[in-house]
């Protein structure tokens, strides 16, 4: 998993409550035997006019140019500005590969789902839960301004605007180192490489037909 | 101080613990199959990561596979890739893989017990919620996700935090003709499907230590729709006689060690459990669940139940939508709906005392001169793997079955959730030997009933359910 540190980028506004997984992933991609290549089909349904199947390339797919994330002013954003309870529906882990092969490393939204938002963690994702009021005039500010941009800090847990207000969120201990030295489950667990070893070693003295 | 199973099992595998309760456990073994398993690897070889002990692992593709004729191959190519890119990441990898040609290829949760892989004492994992089925041999075994199997292939761990333990003791005598389905289902019956949320489960009792391994199998497989991650029942004579001379299984002086840590492997004499239910198996009568959940069941000798009796607004709204999915009426008795088809297979029933108990009921109707009826359109026989297949045979069931009008077919997970080509069409019912009968399962708009095995056959000849107990009366006159 790529580390998290700072990100400095381009902000794009998803002007909408409740996005379920489905709509960020839609079922049919399930079948799919891939973990990476989602990204082309994040919000199928809403940035194509045509039907998103599995293994088609979407080069050629007629583009929805009312969805906001098709506009040429958004192209290249890694920051998703959204409303309440971004993320609800089933578990897949689809939508947080979906979210990071399109480009998003951060979340911004007053709230999110609860699986959603671990499965972010997971993933290389930063979700950020601000106030209402505060993502209220960010979205009035990124949709006024024309390439604007945040820098997101998680070391400081901070969001700083163009003007230089730093606006502070708060994440869980844990999730936060993970994140931020780029440890997946699977890092983390190598970091104990000698631990599980030396188990190997001591279980086999006693368990040995465990081993062969 | 006194411990229980899970306390035993769960310490025996603590490689590392976190100050805030999250241990990192690990797994033993590891049973792969092609529905969750093609983005692990893809993760793996993304990250160019190795696999920390290959030899842990057992790979087999079930759910996807044909149970007809095998040599015309997959047809769907959506199934066919999948279980494609099974193949190729066990060759690439170098993982033990049954492939859908081998004899000992079938359900995940049917030929690892079989193989002698599943061992007492051993944690067990899968990217499959019925992997608890294992926890039948005093093991601690759970099903896991996606981005766990792939941790698990890398690290041989899991970062786990400890559940709570329950106690579900069932004492007395099970009635002739009942089996361990009727119990298992008794009980999400009794505590429901989320009763065991939080719990690593404990069977327990006299009608459990009288059970056959097939049956507590079939037991700790049902956990999961208790809402118990884990199920388990103690190692006995029962269990060490049953691993004894598998593939798998440990051989000559490490046989020897191994039985003797396998004896340890129940909870000891006042160990503490933070809750306890208990069951009379006498009581135990036929079950047959009416609506689309597990927990909607009841005896064969019922009615479907009127909503207006429902304990709460939420469970009424529930089984009013259940009714409806259903197509049934309150009131009318369960021994008189009528089924279209019948499935006798799964992880939960396709072994060969399974096999066994359904064959009995079709010899006892061809000896009535009677066969299926005329209103089921289908009654498959889908044994769990190739070996209990063959076994059957070398027994004559598949006789017994063919002869009674049953159709018998080629391992796999079949009509347990549709995935090939074996399915419910909208509006048809099913008696069905699986575990889940969630709407659209077992195929969009299938109507599923799920029972025992001998249930299963009984109502596939009668046309509708009937009471096993009676049928078995008049087999003995
Ligand atoms: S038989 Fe059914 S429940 Fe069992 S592993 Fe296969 S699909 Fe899952």
């Amino acid at each position: 998993m790529k580390p998290f540190t700072t990100l400095q980028g381009l902000v794009a506004p998803l002007d909408r409550a409740n996005v379920d997984t489905d709509a960020i992933i839609p079922k049919q991609f399930l079948k799919s035997i891939k973990r990476s290549g989602f990204g082309p089909n994040a919000f199928d349904e809403w940035r194509y006019l045509d039907r998103g199947e599995p293994d088609r390339d979407c080069s050629g797919r007629p583009l929805n140019a009312d969805f906001v994330l098709n506009r040429p002013r958004y192209q290249g954003a890694s920051i998703l500005l959204t409303r309440e309870n971004f993320g609800c529906g089933s578990s897949r882990e689809h939508a947080p590969w979906a979210l990071e092969d399109y480009g998003f490393r951060a979340i911004i939204a007053s709230s999110f789902a609860d699986i959603f938002f671990n499965n972010c963690f997971k993933n290389g994702v930063l979700p950020i839960v601000l106030a209402a009021d505060v993502v209220e005039r960010l979205f009035v500010e990124t949709e006024a301004r024309e390439g604007y941009q945040l820098t997101i800090d998680l070391g400081a847990q901070t969001v700083t605007t163009p003007a230089g207000e730093a606006i502070r969120f708060s994440v869980d201990g844990e999730s936060k180192h993970r994140l931020f030295n780029g440890l997946d489950d699977i890092g983390l667990t190598l970091l104990h490489t000698d631990k599980i070893k030396a188990y190997e070693v001591r279980r086999k003295a006693e368990a040995r037909w465990l081993f062969q | 101080m006194a411990r229980t199973l899970y306390d035993k099992l769960w310490d025996a595998h603590v490689v590392h613990q976190e100050d805030n309760g999250t241990a990192l456990i690990y797994v033993d073994r590891h049973l792969v199959h092609e529905v969750t398993s093609p983005q692990a690897f893809e993760g793996l070889k993304l990250a160019g990561r190795r696999l920390w002990q290959a030899k842990t692992v057992l790979a087999t593709p079930d759910h996807n596979v044909p149970t007809t004729d095998r040599a015309a191959g997959i047809v769907d190519p959506v199934s066919r890739t999948q279980v494609e890119t099974l193949d190729a990441n066990c060759v690439e990898f170098g993982l033990n893989e049954f492939r859908m040609d081998d004899s000992r290829q079938g359900i995940v949760h049917v030929i690892g017990p079989e193989q002698g892989f599943t061992l007492p004492g051993a944690t067990l994992v899968c990217g499959d919620s019925h992997t608890s089925t294992h926890g039948a041999f005093a093991a601690l075994a759970f099903g896991i996700g996606t981005s766990e199997v792939e941790q698990v292939l890398a690290t041989q761990c899991l970062w786990q935090k400890k559940s709570k333990a329950m106690l579900v003791k069932v004492d007395g005598e099970l009635p002739a003709g009942l089996t361990a389905k009727d119990v298992a289902l008794a009980i999400i019956g009794r505590i429901g499907t989320a009763g065991g949320n939080g719990y690593a489960v404990e069977f327990g009792g006299a009608a459990i230590r009288a059970l056959s391994m097939e049956g507590r199998m079939t037991l700790c497989n049902m956990a999961i729709e208790a809402g118990a991650r884990a199920g388990m029942v103690a190692a006995d004579e029962k269990t060490i006689a049953y691993v004894e001379g598998r593939p798998q299984a440990p051989k000559g002086d490490d046989w020897q060690q191994a039985v003797a840590c396998w004896r340890t492997l129940h909870s000891d004499e006042g160990a503490p459990f933070d809750a306890v239910i208990e069951f009379d198996a006498a009581l135990i009568k036929p079950q047959v669940t009416w609506g689309t959940s597990p927990e909607m069941v009841l005896s064969v000798e019922d009615r479907v139940p009127n909503p207006i009796d429902a304990p709460t607004a939420v469970k009424k709204a529930d089984w009013e939508r259940a009714l409806a999915y259903m197509g049934l009426t309150a009131g009318t008795p369960i021994a008189e709906i009528a089924i279209d088809k019948a499935f006798i297979g799964s992880c939960t029933n396709s072994r060969i005392e399974d096999l066994r108990q359904a064959a009995a009921v079709a010899r006892w109707a061809v000896a009535q001169g009677r066969r299926v009826a005329s209103n089921v359109k289908l009654a498959i026989v889908v044994p769990g793997s190739g070996l209990v297949k063959s076994q059957a045979e070398a027994e004559g069931l598949d006789k017994d079955f063919l002869a009674a009008g049953f159709e018998w077919r080629e391992p796999g997970c079949s009509m347990c959730l549709a995935m090939n080509a074996d399915r419910l069409e909208p509006g048809e019912r099913c008696a069905s030997t699986s575990n889940r009968n969630f709407e659209g399962r077992q195929g969009q708009g299938g109507r599923t009933h799920l029972v025992s095995p001998a249930m299963a056959a009984a109502a596939a000849v009668f046309g509708h359910f009937v009471d096993i107990r009676g049928l078995m009366n008049e087999a003995r006159q």
